[in-house]
């Protein structure tokens, strides 16, 4: 199980978070279809560091940008979501 | 083999006698022994029959690793089968039985016939699946009886198990010296520390074999440490095994508060599991050693050499009279000694290795038959045990008489937590084994886990690995050093000889996975037949595959595995270590969490009342509902289709508290609402509301409910009760992340407001009673009022298609509502209705339904709700809704109504002929509520174009088929006239 530091809450145990998406599938209301499609469907997979979307919803419920390493599971980001819309 | 307790010694209570049984037959022992020990103590070698072949099985090893001695112990829910009574410590009244044999242990049907051999062999069950497909059931009558170990219990574990979250700056796995010097060294800085040993003594290895550490005895100075670590507040966990290592350092211990099959003390949970947040952690595991491969090497009387000390010196039992060791390193020669010294008759010591001048050979050699580049061929015995063994040396065979084999086969280091914790491995050519090279998370491996052998050298890289994890926490450097220590034959003992069994060896009937009976001529077979990665020769032998996963074998396997490759070792590779170490009971992984506490139980607000009227419950989520409330003699269809007509001709009320709630509130709430919704509603008008539906990113329909504007800026969204927490994490998303800029807040409400929805043509009266209103709100208008005392929000929606109110109020004030709603009702003459009359009135009504209609593969087109997007498309899901595959309808699965005089099977397909081709499929069946027949909502390809058509409605699973007509969803006053004054 991984240990996030939530910014809010602190050192807080994975359960506490849900997973949504890797950063990139986010998909802006104003996007075109091609751009949906694209986001939604033909995602990389990538093996290593990559940004990733959680929320901490059994904590304080706030979205979190996190950097995760999907081979080691290594975290050394993890970031509230600013203007990332 | 004649194995004996001996006059004296060992860690063993002798004043105190301990009665179990084994098999039926009563036995003695003393605490301190294993069940092992204490079969050997009473000349008991024979202990089980093995997977597949049913051979016979002794005692292996001393410890988790042991293969062979595998017990059923315990009673009733109690009973754990396939134990190893190694790792299984005496208590009174412990009830035991062999396992895999039949009619007795002694005389087994099984093994006389020696069917098993000729029909098991490598990749068996791969063969019997790809070849006749009939021939597998010839088989399986035959298996299913014959091969196995033990069987599962059937009746309820009666016990309790217990979680436990911990942290500390230092976790310590394994007391034996490395161990117990590392958790000395980092608790003497102040660290936190946790120190985890599997057995029930502190010690390792300084329990079997003789050492004197800073001056004193070992078993002295592991006291010392105790007290010193006890002092310094350490948490020291006996029986406590490692089982997993998981990310970010945390570590599950399994913690056995009660042996296997013990009766826990009262109120007391049988095991705890631990999961512990460690900074640092130390693995300090040890090494378990190998057996060697010659021909009947399975056979009892055949024992690990450094298990013959431990039995030896712990139990104070010897495993036999005379014996013959074999094996590859300096380390099987303090066997001999310790044999010697207990005063057994040593027959040969064979050394596969050539001449050396070790300090301990030379010693041996003056006092033993020591034979060098002589190995073990096969262990020769019967039904009474061994009796000898032939062994090949550089002058020819020999056979040598014997009751006892102890063998060495060198030692694999544990790194199975290491290697859980994405660690790699090293391969030391002179040891012959793994150890642990790189680390990929706060872990350090010291002792014999890491490949040393000295004991002096074990302390002090024990206490240097501790110190280490604790100041790389900033803690300082431990005062003083390490521990001393004293051996006779001090330094390097396990550089080993090749794992190869000599030539001309019966391949067949050589050993390697002692528990799944894999042979040295499976591997071969799997190599032959083209097997060549690690991974796939194990799943093809089974090699490694049992409850030991290989402790004993793995590396054996693979030795062989790479002599036929033509390369070294490490480029084989290693198979996949996979948590848990030793195998943990499935009620300790579950914990409290079984029975009622397998879930949570969510009862809305007004759940005592219900109960009161002891309706038939329908769980919804974790949510439980009234699903319809019989009156005497009724049964589930009877009371809801009077519920339902209460509705349709008087007044009926529902609980539907679990609806999803949000207040969503400030400036820009209609512009969330807008994002949100797909449906328009910024312009609605304050006081009044609107049906709405909401869809996923992917343009697919997510949930629907309604939108009330009830101030100026502040909205009731209403959403389904499954789709609750999912609406609650979408308007979470949208607000937080897609629209971050807009002025909104958004609360949760669900469990805040609790409501009845009150329906049927005496509704308005009804409601008009209760709260005294000049003006009742129309259809899809707010109001707000007093019903008995309770200030109310009155929201006239309809779900049954009847002139209806949903009436909340705050949930801990619903209870005097709904009393005064149902006194007034039925004086009205009408009854409170379930979910299920609530599921006929909305399937006559034609409204669809999250999970059943809105299945996650429809669309607002598919549904006939496109009509209602809107068309700014400003909303989430709408850039995907525009993308081709949504731009051509044919072919859609669409929403119809299917009309039949008989009952329509809910679930069927839609086929023009039974049997045929499904070409859609109902999804809500409801009888008529007022009139005969049935109605139906279903999905059904290009269903809008094919109104009138006579189709199918199948079940092949049920047997059951209805004729139906494809009509509109809509069955029940279509133009909505009732629900509108």
């Amino acid at each position: 199980m991984l240990r996030i530091v939530c910014p809010h809450c602190g050192p807080r145990a994975q359960v506490e978070f849900v997973f949504d998406r890797a950063l990139d599938a986010i998909l802006p209301l104003d996007a075109s279809p091609a751009e949906a499609v694209s986001r939604l469907y033909e995602r990389d997979n990538p093996r290593g560091w990559s940004w990733e979307l959680w929320r901490h919803t059994a904590g304080c419920g706030a979205w979190l940008k996190l950097h995760r390493h999907s081979v080691t599971h290594e975290i050394d980001a993890v970031q509230t979501i600013g203007d990332l819309a | 083999m004649t194995s004996a307790r001996l006059p004296a010694g060992g860690l063993i209570n002798r004043t105190r006698t301990i009665s179990f049984t084994f098999d039926g037959q009563r036995y003695e022992g003393h605490p301190g022994d294993s069940l092992a020990s204490a079969l050997l103590a009473n000349g008991v070698g024979l202990v089980g029959r093995s997977f597949k072949y049913h051979r016979p099985r002794g005692v292996l090893a001393a410890g988790v690793e042991e293969p062979s001695a595998l017990v059923g112990v315990g009673v009733g829910g109690r009973f754990e089968p396939n134990t190893r009574a190694t790792d299984l410590f005496l208590y009174e009244g412990l009830i035991a039985q062999s396992q895999n044999r039949w009619p007795s242990l002694a005389f087994d049907v099984g093994a006389v016939l020696g069917l098993f051999s000729r029909f098991i062999p490598a990749g068996f069950y791969y063969k019997a699946f790809l070849g006749k497909p009939g021939l597998w059931k010839v088989y399986e009558h035959f298996i299913r009886h014959a091969a196995g170990l033990g069987k599962p219990p059937v009746a309820a574990d009666p016990d309790s198990f217990d979680h436990r979250a911990a942290f500390c700056d230092v976790l310590v796995v394994g007391a034996g010296s490395a161990g117990l010097a590392a958790a000395l060294a980092a608790s003497a800085t102040g660290a936190r520390v946790i120190l985890a040993e599997q057995d029930t003594r502190l010690g390792g290895g300084l329990l079997r074999d003789p050492a004197e550490i800073d001056g004193a005895p070992a078993a002295d100075w592991i006291e010392g440490a105790k007290a010193t670590l006890a002092a310094r507040g350490v948490r020291v966990l006996t029986r406590t095994t490692a089982v997993g290592y998981w990310d970010h350092d945390l570590v599950t211990l399994s913690e056995k508060l009660t042996e296997p099959g013990q009766v826990p003390a009262p109120g007391e949970p049988a095991q705890r599991l631990w999961r512990v947040r460690a900074q640092r952690v130390v693995l300090a595991t040890g090494a378990i050693e190998r057996p060697l491969p010659f021909a009947d090497n399975d056979r009892p009387g055949v024992m690990l050499a450094q298990a013959v000390r431990t039995y030896v010196a712990r139990y104070g039992v010897t495993p036999g009279h005379r014996a013959v060791i074999a094996a590859g390193n300096d380390d099987a020669y303090r066997t001999a000694f310790a044999l010697a010294e207990a005063g057994c008759e040593i027959a040969a010591v064979l050394d596969s290795r050539p001449p050396s001048d070790s300090p301990i050979v030379r010693a041996a050699a003056e006092r033993f038959d020591v034979r060098f580049q002589a190995q073990a061929a096969r262990a020769i015995g019967g039904a009474g045990g061994l009796t000898g063994v032939e062994a090949r040396t550089e002058a020819g065979a020999l056979t040598l008489t014997c009751d006892l084999l102890a063998v060495s086969g060198g030692f694999s280091p544990v790194a199975h937590l290491h290697m859980q914790a994405g660690g790699t491995l090293s391969w030391d050519e002179a040891t012959g084994a793994f150890t642990p090279d790189q680390a990929r998370q706060n872990q350090s491996t010291t002792g014999s886990a890491s490949g040393l052998d000295d004991l002096a050298e074990i302390l002090a890289e024990g206490w240097a690995a501790g110190g280490a994890a604790a100041h790389g926490l900033g803690k300082p450097l431990p005062k003083g050093g390490p521990p001393q220590a004293a051996e006779a034959f001090p330094g390097s003992s396990n550089s080993v000889a090749a794992l190869a069994p000599p030539p001309g060896t019966d391949l067949k009937h050589t050993f390697v996975d002692f528990q799944n009976d894999v042979t040295l001529a499976d591997v071969d077979l799997a190599w032959q037949e083209g097997y060549r990665s690690v991974e796939h020769l194990k799943r093809y032998t089974t090699l490694g595959m049992a409850t030991d996963q290989g402790k004993t074998s793995n590396i054996i396997g693979l030795a062989r595995l790479a002599s036929h490759e033509g390369r070294p070792v490490p480029e084989v590779g290693l198979t996949t270590f996979r948590p848990p170490y030793t195998p943990v009971t499935l009620g300790a992984l579950a914990g409290h969490a079984t029975g009622f506490h397998s879930a949570p139980l969510r009862r809305p607000a007004l759940y005592d009342l219900h109960a009161a009227r002891d309706p038939i419950w329908q769980p919804v989520g974790y949510w439980m509902r009234p699903r319809a409330y019989p009156l005497a003699g009724e049964n589930l269809h009877a009371a809801s289709i009077r519920e339902a007509r209460a509705v349709r001709e008087t007044v009926g009320w529902i609980d539907v508290s679990t609806l999803g709630k949000f207040e969503i509130a400030g400036p820009d709430a209609a512009a969330l609402l807008e994002r949100v919704c797909a449906t328009t509603v910024g312009k609605l008008a304050v006081g009044r509301g609107r049906y709405t539906f909401m869809l996923r990113e992917d343009g697919l329909v997510m949930d629907d409910g309604t939108v009330w504007r009830i101030g100026p800026d502040r909205y009731l969204l209403t959403s389904s009760t499954g789709g609750a927490d999912r609406m609650a994490h979408h308007l979470a998303y949208v607000r937080q992340v897609l629209a971050p800029q807009l002025k909104v807040a958004i609360a949760n409400v669900q469990e805040h407001w609790a409501g009845i929805a009150v329906a049927g043509p005496r509704a308005k009266a009804l409601v008009a009673e209760l709260t005294g209103l000049a003006e009742i709100p129309r259809h899809m208008s707010v109001a707000r009022g007093v019903i008995a005392g309770t200030p109310v929000l009155i929201l006239a929606a309809s779900y049954s298609g009847e002139r209806a109110f949903e009436i909340y109020a705050a949930s801990q004030e619903i209870a005097p509502v709904w009393t005064a709603i149902d006194a007034a009702g039925q004086a009205l003459g009408g009854h409170p209705y379930g979910i299920e009359a609530l599921e006929f009135l909305r399937i006559e009504k034609g409204h669809v339904v999250v999970g059943g209609e809105i299945d996650g593969r429809s669309t607002p087109q598919d549904l006939g709700l496109h009509r209602m997007l809107n068309p700014a498309r400003p909303f989430v899901g709408a850039p995907a809704l525009q993308r081709p595959a949504f731009q051509s309808q044919a072919g859609r699965l669409q929403l119809i109504g299917l009309e039949s005089e008989g009952s329509i099977p809910e679930g069927s397909m839609l086929v023009r002929h039974a049997p045929g081709e499904p070409e859609g499929h109902v999804t809500a069946a409801s009888p008529r509520v007022l009139a005969q027949g049935s109605v139906a909502l279903a999905l059904l390809r290009d269903g809008r174009d094919r109104m009138g058509e006579t189709l199918i409605a199948w079940s092949p699973t049920r047997g059951v088929s209805a004729k139906v007509r494809v009509v509109e969803p809509v069955f029940y006053d279509p133009e909505g006239a009732r629900y509108r004054d």
